[in-house]
């Protein structure tokens, strides 16, 4: 049994592994919205897999030895040769709302991912079924080997490149083959054995390396900028935090100075680019300690702060290549405190391109932090005159709404309070976005500066606000007290000699706006007026995108999309409307689509047509309903964790790894629990049939409650930590939950098992087609409602399904 | 003398269906491209309040009417090219929404004697519209492989008064400037300094703001007389954002 188990580790890892390096993967050849789409296209292939290897299993199973290894072959092959494949198909989700081919091929991209799943779970599933009586115990091999796989893969990323990675993972399939031949105690067994190892080790060398280069969308920054002539990549370095890239431009030259002012009339010197995953550009700009060659940073609407303080003690968040601590430097702070997570980036500054950059990060006044923006915050002492928000997303992922699925704890009433304890008095925090027309980001950020104001209990919030736009960024200024009459005239100078026009400031008036750069409507100082005003809620209300404030529980701040203005945008395609519309959107309802009708064919389908006793009776509506909730409640809890732990882990990546880690180890501690508990609840005669469901979903209903409630203040303490302690304080947290999570669904196995024995594979199919279905649905609700909320439907889905099993299964029917 | 009748009996018949072909082919093109001019102009109706007027410029019109489309996109998008949306041209670049460069060239607002810049050649499409109303368009892309691609196709179409550069736009061209219109297709991040230096006073310059397929709102900087300079964000639709009586 050993040797089957250990094959199961290997595939549970890789196929775990797996679908971490498709997130770093697709993120960077196309966009980060893919992460729901992965998980629930794992899922379908292990439904799908439960479902065919039911239906065929008198054919496989005694072939089991074949079966197993073919797929594991085949598990490996299609490793490498579906991303091939995907960066073969020409999807272009730019062009989604243009043509409907688009959505085909997404359907493509999705088909060819879900293989590699479908193989890896079809030699799971065999070998559970060949190994009845040893249940328990594969089942602890598939799961420990998920949960090593989800950290495994964190791991190789900080090694290899993501597309090294792919090939590796690809050997895990032939040495799984040779691990399962060696125990299969056949005359070829050895020979295939060592077969299947030299495979294993040359499998990551047979790839040629240009059909593994990574294909990034052409439209992406990276993409782009390479375009230029002579432009190239000097550098590149890996890390699960991202791929960074550093791009040389010698003939056409960056110049990247977002909204300069039309009255300055300076060039930005050269600048090397930094993009990471393609997409995220952020600069290191040559610097000579003169003050002359960057004085074009006066002429941003960022460096509106500087005009209001006298050096400073600045906070830069999110320092990236350095401009903002540049800018710093030329209104002569007194000292910089410059926050980067990445520490890469900080030692492209720091070393690798240290002369270039005038060694920034080195000079006596500034001091460099890895650290993410949030935790510092929250946890440092020290108080500021001025904190700076810097822009950290792209252009063009903003505007095309690339963003509009991705949480961003930056911009959350509660990121804003935590900013605003750490000002000292007369003190400024800064943030600037983008500017779109009609206002989005900006609003939203005035708006939830604002209830982050009440929130701090301040009566009059407009006295303590400010708002000024260049022709393409916003400036957002929140003072630790009410702004002077001298304040009010330097905003106004600052903005005249620039032609910048002022949003809001106190005092305001209509004549005093939409100057310089005219919009047809006074729209940002119409929408700021009206936040402020007593009518908030309705404008927020009766605005045609989502602008109403971002907090920690629905930190989707780049998520804009209202359902009912779709028919008008729609309606104004022919005139160029469509850019009203986020993308990532209608992506992910394409998606949802997809996984409803995939899991139908795949899973559902096949069991409707070739199982002869089709669900029938009175026991059918209890057992769908039963394991459709369940489906539905262990995901949708499972994805709400996923989001809220990237508050505390600060990456998306790192999240999915220990949470996912987490969920599937105790999980499967649970399930193999909950098989000896509700033997020892039938022997004390306990009200053996509803009360262990129940008692597992009232666990489950105690510890959510209990993580809503108070997660958030442990994640305020905790956050100065790093990351190698932060991992195992996920693990540790999501455990009690996930053990819990873990019994249900045996639970009614063993019911419909002793009941009606025919129903489980349907109990399996609707289950695994409800996870497909949940992983996508728990986004959706999630941008929509909160990870909160989408935590309470959860817990009502397991009371139903509590309630349904409460009464026993008839087993005469 | 049998097998010469075939010969010339094949050879005119081979002529005679080229040449239907031909026909049909521009027939259908020209088809096409008409109902795209009907779909402009009934957009720009529908947003006459925001463009603020009922029509575009008929000098627009008529050479946005002139101008073979599928000469300017990729092969296997010919059928696509008169539809009203952006088409991808290759190398990460797109050919703009029909009614987008109409409206761009007439914001413009440019004479029969104007000289004009454009930054971002892109496939030439852009050019070729301002090449009808113009006296000399010159043009400027950074990228080798597209700016050699136009410069040969505006060529082959006959167009005598573009000059397609390749390089650098952020500089424009100082030796031929000042321009009557420049207008800056390329993404840009600022709007570069020595162009509005280059933009003759009472001139205007266009730039599209947002990402590739996605044409957010027009940027017009317009330099007045005195030197002073004003810019509008031009949203190409009609859309309030609130809704109920605002």
């Amino acid at each position: 049994m050993i040797r089957p188990g250990f094959s199961i580790f290997l595939i549970s890892a890789a196929a775990i592994s797996y679908e971490i390096l498709l997130i770093r993967l697709l993120s960077i050849i196309q966009w980060h919205h893919f992460v729901s789409m992965i998980i629930s296209l794992a899922l379908l292939g292990y439904g799908a897999s439960g479902t065919f290897v039911a239906l065929t299993q008198k054919w496989f199973v005694p072939r089991f030895g074949i079966f197993f290894i073919g797929n594991a072959i085949l598990f490996g092959l299609t490793i490498v040769g579906s991303f091939i494949i995907v960066q073969q198909i020409a999807f272009n989700p730019l062009e989604i709302m243009w043509e409907n081919r688009q959505f085909l091929r997404l359907l493509g991209v999705y088909l060819a991912l879900f293989v590699p799943f479908f193989c890896a779970a079809n030699c799971i599933c065999i070998v559970f079924i060949r190994f009845k009586d040893q249940i328990h115990r594969i089942y602890r091999f598939d799961l420990l080997g998920a949960g090593v796989g989800a950290l495994l893969m964190v791991i190789m990323l900080f090694k290899f490149s993501p597309a090294t990675c792919l090939k590796i993972l690809g050997a895990a399939g032939p040495f799984a083959a040779a691990l399962l031949a060696l125990s299969l105690h056949v005359s070829w067994s050895r020979r295939a054995a060592l077969g299947f190892m030299l495979f294993g080790c040359t499998a990551p060398f047979i790839w040629p390396q240009e059909w593994v280069s990574l294909r990034i969308s052409e439209y992406k920054g990276l993409s782009l900028a390479l375009r230029a002539p002579n432009a190239k990549i000097i550098s590149e370095h890996f890390s699960p935090l991202g791929w960074l890239a550093v791009v040389q431009s010698p003939t056409i030259p960056f110049r990247y100075a977002p909204g300069l002012s039309l009255n300055c009339s300076m060039e930005p010197p050269p600048q090397l680019g930094i993009f990471t995953d393609g997409g995220a550009f952020s600069p290191i700009t040559w610097y000579d300690g003169s003050r002359e060659h960057i004085a074009y940073l006066d002429y941003l609407s960022s460096a509106l702060p500087y005009h209001l303080l006298e050096g400073p003690e600045v906070l830069v968040l999110g320092a990236g290549g350095g401009m903002d601590v540049l800018m710093a430097l030329y209104h002569q702070a007194k000292n910089i405190d410059a926050v980067e997570i990445n520490p890469q980036v900080v030692e492209l500054v720091r070393r690798m391109h240290a002369d270039f950059a005038g060694h920034i990060y080195q000079k006596k006044k500034v001091m460099v932090h890895l650290a993410e923006a949030r935790g510092f915050v929250t946890e440092g002492k020290k108080s500021y005159d001025l904190i700076q928000v810097s822009l950290l997303d792209s252009f063009s992922s903003s505007i095309s709404g690339a963003g509009a699925l991705t949480p961003s704890y930056l911009y959350t009433v509660e990121a804003l309070q935590e900013y605003f304890h750490r000002l000292k008095p007369g003190g400024f925090l800064a943030i600037t976005r983008w500017l779109k027309v009609p206002p989005r980001d900006a609003l939203r950020l005035f708006g939830t500066a604002i209830t982050a104001c009440q929130k701090l209990g301040m009566d009059d919030p407009g006295q303590q606000l400010a708002m000024i736009r260049s022709w393409k960024t916003a400036t957002l200024l929140l003072k630790k007290d009410v702004f002077s009459k001298a304040e009010v005239s330097a905003i106004i100078s600052f903005c005249h000699e620039r032609s910048f026009d002022a949003v809001y400031y106190p005092g305001i008036t209509k004549t005093e706006v939409n100057r310089y750069n005219l919009l047809e409507e006074p729209y940002f100082y119409q929408g700021v007026t009206a936040l402020l005003g007593k009518e908030r809620n309705e404008f927020v209300n009766r605005y045609k995108f989502h602008i109403s404030p971002t907090t920690d529980d629905r930190p989707y701040f780049f998520h804009f999309f209202k359902w009912r203005t779709l028919r008008e945008i729609l309606a104004l395609k022919g005139q160029g409307g469509l850019p009203l519309l986020e993308w990532g959107y209608p992506v992910l309802i394409a998606t949802l689509l997809q996984a409803a009708i995939m899991s139908f064919v795949l899973v559902l389908l096949p069991l409707a047509l070739l199982t002869r006793n089709i669900m029938a009776g009175r026991q059918r509506g209890r057992i769908i309903f039963y394991f459709f909730c369940l489906g539905l409640a262990f995901l949708f809890i499972e994805m709400a964790f996923i989001q809220k732990f990237i508050l505390f882990l600060h990456h998306p990546v790192y999240s999915a790894s220990a949470v996912l880690c987490a969920f599937l180890i105790f999980a499967g501690l649970g399930s193999g629990f909950s098989k000896r508990w509700s033997e020892n609840f039938e022997r004390l005669r306990a009200c053996a049939n509803g009360l262990p469901i129940a008692t597992a979903v009232a666990g489950i209903g105690i510890i959510s409650f209990l993580y809503v409630i108070f997660l958030p203040l442990m994640f305020q303490h905790l956050m100065y930590l790093s990351n190698l302690w932060k991992i195992p304080i996920t693990i540790l947290l999501i455990a009690p939950l996930a053990f819990c999570m873990g019994m249900p669904f045996p639970l009614g196995l063993s019911k419909v098992a002793y009941a009606r024995p025919d129903f489980i594979p349907w109990a399996w199919g609707i289950n695994g087609c409800a996870s497909v279905l949940s992983a996508i649905l728990a986004t959706i609700l999630s941008v929509h409602f909160g990870f909160n909320l989408v935590i309470e439907i959860a817990l009502v889905l397991y009371f139903i399904s509590a309630v349904i099993l409460w009464r026993p299964l008839d087993k005469t029917t | 003398m049998n097998k010469c009748r075939v010969i010339l009996f094949t050879f005119l018949v081979g002529i005679v269906s080229a040449g239907m072909a031909f026909s049909s082919d521009s027939d259908e093109y020209r088809a096409k491209r008409e109902r795209m001019i009907e779909e402009i102009e009934g957009d720009v109706k529908a947003t006459s309040r925001r463009i603020g007027k009922k029509e575009l410029s008929k000098s627009v019109m008529k050479g946005m009417a002139n101008v073979p489309r599928h000469e300017f996109v990729p092969g296997n998008l010919r059928r696509s090219a008169y539809e009203n949306r952006p088409l991808p041209i290759g190398y990460g670049q797109t050919i703009s929404q029909p009614y987008i460069v109409a409206l761009m060239t007439d914001l413009l607002d440019i004479e029969g004697d104007d000289i004009v810049l454009e930054v971002g050649t892109g496939s030439g499409y852009q050019a070729a519209i301002l090449a009808q109303l113009v006296k000399k368009v010159y043009t400027i892309e950074i990228i080798k492989e597209l700016g050699e691609q136009a410069k040969g196709r505006l060529e082959d179409l006959g167009y005598k008064n573009i000059a397609v550069q390749v390089g650098d736009g952020y500089y424009g061209l100082e030796g031929l400037a000042p321009f009557d219109g420049i207008i800056v297709t390329a993404a840009a991040n600022h709007v570069p300094p020595p162009l509005i230096k280059q933009l003759r006073p009472g001139g205007r310059m266009v730039i599209p703001v947002g990402g590739a397929f996605m044409t957010q709102q027009l940027m017009l900087v317009e330099k007045r007389n005195d030197g002073k300079i004003i810019t509008k964000q031009v949203l190409p639709v009609i859309f309030v954002p609130l809704t109920g009586g605002h």
